[in-house]
């Protein structure tokens, strides 16, 4: 699926790496406990997540996974944009809860990692 | 090649700085990205580690043909019961922790699974030492 669709189901707007919203990706993992996320052996993954902090940045990083979907309007801080700009991470912001945004993006086609 | 990263307790804004470089490092010497995904998963935890439990510590990552190995040493509490510091789910971090999506007990857990060989030594009251050595 292409990141640009995800941004439009979950009405979303793109915060940062534009260049990479026709990227495609088939797998996406939600999850707030990023030790649970760094215990993913694949990687191209897309991150849903309301976890709003540097650390979810470098989670997505560590995870090589360049796509974060970021939950309830989470503020973007100037610290977490710059990390993502310098490791070209993709963030989408979505006004949706999580579960909304896992529900939509699960009945679009996206598949779960596990 | 040797590289050292300095890491303060409580300082959750640089966690992950060791991992990031050593990846770039890794990345250029052309290492499997299988491999580059363990070292830096096994290498941000350890890191995470100090900063959410200790005060300081110092990382030393030592890159050689056939593989990575990582000392992290820190000065800190240390670990008093190292059985079940490795049972996953078991955690004494913080909220302030919890809330950077850490502390569910799955760090060594995590670092122990990623890494061909880990060797923890600590003394309660001044600090752990982590050995983790990953192949090529």
């Amino acid at each position: 699926m292409k990141l640009r669709d995800i941004c439009s189901l979950t009405e979303g707007i793109v915060v940062s790496g534009e260049s990479r919203l026709d990227d495609s990706v088939d797998f996406a993992f939600a999850s707030d406990l990023m030790s649970d996320v760094l215990t993913i052996k694949k990687d191209h993954f897309l991150l849903i997540t309301g976890l709003a902090n540097i650390q979810s940045i470098r989670t997505a990083e560590m995870s090589d996974a360049p796509y974060l979907l970021l939950c309830r309007n989470k503020e973007v801080t100037d610290e977490m944009l710059e990390l993502a700009r310098e490791d070209n991470i993709l963030i989408i912001k979505s006004k949706f809860s999580m579960f909304r945004c896992a529900g939509i993006l699960f009945n679009a086609g996206l598949k779960p990692v596990y | 090649m040797r590289f050292e990263y300095k890491v303060e307790g409580g300082d959750f804004t640089q966690a992950g700085y060791a991992a990031s470089q050593v990846k770039k490092s890794l990345k250029q010497l052309g290492v499997d990205s299988s491999v580059i995904k363990r070292v830096v998963v096994a290498l941000y935890e350890a890191e995470v580690n100090i900063v959410a439990h200790a005060y300081r510590g110092v990382i030393y990552a030592d890159i050689e043909s056939s593989g990575i190995k990582l000392k992290l040493v820190d000065e800190g509490p240390g670990i008093p019961d190292i059985t079940r510091a490795m049972t996953k789910g078991f955690s004494t971090a913080s909220p302030a922790v919890r809330e950077m999506g850490f502390g569910a007990g799955m760090g060594l857990p995590n670092i122990s699974e990623n890494a061909d060989s880990l060797l923890i030594e600590t003394e309660v009251g001044k600090g752990t030492t982590l050995n983790i050595e990953i192949r090529f």
